[in-house]
């Protein structure tokens, strides 16, 4: 009989991260930035079936990267979350905070139990409030820890030479235009210097949260059209309502 | 494991089970106890209950309208006197209610969380056909409660995004729908009146105005006949609920938009008390 090695809580731990953050740093980045009337989310994703972004309930949305189905089963429990939580007490009654907790929760036992192993996905909770004061943010990391995040955050593979750039740019007020372009520039710099890429309308997902939608879901995706003269800086596109986004119903 | 609701723990093992894009599916299997249809009663009993009254539909040139009367009655007490019994569906449809208030209301909120849960899992909205199936399904749950008295009856209405028109769905009890192809379609105890009265008001190419203009009339004729259908309360200002869907989505008529609308009909019957006649031939 053979006897198992011995492995140390520690290197059991560290081991199971680097895992984790490696699945995560294969993949493209998203962006998530606070502007004048909400919240901003872009990804850098080629497909339209398969969404980085989504929304969860009127005021809170879901972006993810990392393993597909993972962050999609993920997401699939959040909406049922929401909606049961909404359906038994209230639609004021369900918060990102609340279901920051429950993910992180969901997280934290997956990473630390033996018989499975751990989510290779980092997920961004953000509710829109009704003042850009009350706007919350949390990343979630996988081994279930919750982060607190203001103004920016960028999850995926050069989260922190993004996260730099951002931080040293981002303002307080931003027009949608504006926070949309520097979204873009820091998912198109190269992490080694080099010249940006181009990045094309047709390889972002871009969703906001915007308080000033009528509606009560407030989330919207910006698609075709409005995205191209968004990118080109054509403010007025800002207030386009389109009918193509899936979520424009209440 | 329980419906995990208090904020913490882990998310019970149900809600990470990929499969139904349906919430009436997960409530059965994850929390039965919420759905309305699987409340037993006791056998051979009747429950009295504020029942909503008369909802009335009509398709006009693109679009539909649906709307209906503010009274609740139980037995020959008025209930309440500006309930609401017409909701948005969601962003392309509504459904107005005649039945027993309490349980309609639930199933209009189950109904709404139904469309939009579908909508938010799979990322694309329901057929219209398929709208109108799924309510099929929450009248049939009910059709227990309904044996004992507490009946739920819609019209379901909307405009078709495929078509690009109107359309009316009817129920009964036991959750058959039908498609109404005249046009025009209405439920509850005032119904029979706000049908007669349709029939010899309405036409093809209404405008939405009109359309709104002939629903309101047909309840005020409903009102007229059926003690159980509120009329237009002028003292009090209470109008009906009158609605318009189109191409541009769910809209709600204001309170000011019916009043004028209520007030004008009002005037013209206290001149001709069964309002408009239709020529003889």
């Amino acid at each position: 009989m053979s006897t198992p090695f011995y492995v140390s809580p520690q290197q059991a731990m560290a081991d199971r991260a680097e895992y984790a953050r490696k699945g995560i740093a294969r993949g493209r980045s998203v962006v998530v930035l606070t502007y004048a009337d909400g919240i901003v989310f872009v990804a850098e994703n080629t497909s339209r079936a398969l969404h980085k972004v989504s929304e969860i309930y009127d005021k809170i949305a879901f972006a993810a990267v990392g393993r597909y189905n993972e962050f999609e089963n993920l997401r699939i429990g959040g909406v049922r979350y929401a909606d049961l939580r909404g359906y038994s007490y209230d639609r004021a009654d369900v918060t990102a905070r609340g279901l920051a907790n429950v993910y992180a929760q969901t997280l934290g036992t997956i990473f630390s139990s033996v018989g499975e192993k751990p989510y290779e996905v980092e997920l961004i909770v953000a509710e829109v409030g009704r003042a850009a004061a009350d706007d919350q943010i949390y990343r979630l990391t996988p081994d279930g820890s919750v982060v607190d995040e203001k103004n920016a955050v960028v999850v995926g593979g050069n989260a922190d030479s993004i996260g730099n750039y951002l931080g040293q740019r981002h303002r307080a007020g931003l027009s949608l235009a504006e926070a949309l372009k520097l979204a873009v520039d820091g998912l198109a710099r190269d992490p080694n210097g080099g010249t940006p890429r181009a990045l094309t309308p047709e390889q972002l997902e871009v969703a906001v949260l915007d308080r000033q939608r009528p509606q009560k879901r407030k989330f919207k995706r910006i698609l075709g059209g409005q995205l191209a003269r968004l990118l080109s800086g054509d403010e007025s596109a800002a207030a386009e309502d389109g009918s193509d986004g899936s979520a424009d119903t209440e | 494991m329980e419906a995990n609701l208090s904020g913490t723990g882990r998310l019970p093992a149900a809600f990470l089970t990929p499969g139904s894009s349906s919430f009436l599916d997960f409530l059965d299997s994850h929390a039965p106890q919420l759905l309305p249809g699987r409340r037993a009663l006791p056998e051979g009993m009747t429950v009295e209950a504020p029942h909503g009254t008369t909802i009335v539909s009509a398709v006009f040139d693109g679009g539909v309208v649906l709307a209906g009367d503010r009274r609740a009655t139980m037995g020959n007490v008025i209930a309440q006197r500006d309930i609401e019994k017409v909701f948005p569906a969601d962003e392309y449809s509504a459904v107005g209610i005649a039945g027993t208030a309490g349980l309609a209301v639930e199933m209009v909120r189950l109904f709404q969380l139904e469309l939009e849960h579908y909508e938010k899992i799979e990322g694309a909205v329901l057929s219209f056909e398929g709208k109108a199936n799924r309510l099929t399904t929450m009248i049939r749950s009910n059709l227990a409660m309904a044996m004992q008295g507490l009946a739920v009856v819609p019209v379901f209405a909307g405009y078709d995004l495929d078509l690009g028109r109107g359309r009316i769905f009817t129920y009964d009890v036991t959750g058959g729908r039908s498609e109404e192809r005249a046009g025009f379609a209405a439920t509850g105890s005032g119904s029979v009146f706000a049908r007669g009265s349709m029939k010899k008001l309405y036409r093809e190419g209404l405008t939405g105005e009109e359309a709104a203009t002939l629903a309101v009339q047909a309840l005020y004729d409903a009102a007229d006949d059926d003690s159980a259908t509120g009329g237009p309360d002028l003292a009090r200002k209470i109008f009906p609920i009158v609605t318009l869907i189109t191409e541009d989505g769910f809209r709600r008529l204001t309170e000011e938009e019916v009043s004028a609308i209520a007030i004008s009909i009002t005037d013209q019957r206290r001149e001709h008390p069964n309002g408009p006649q239709a020529p003889l031939l």
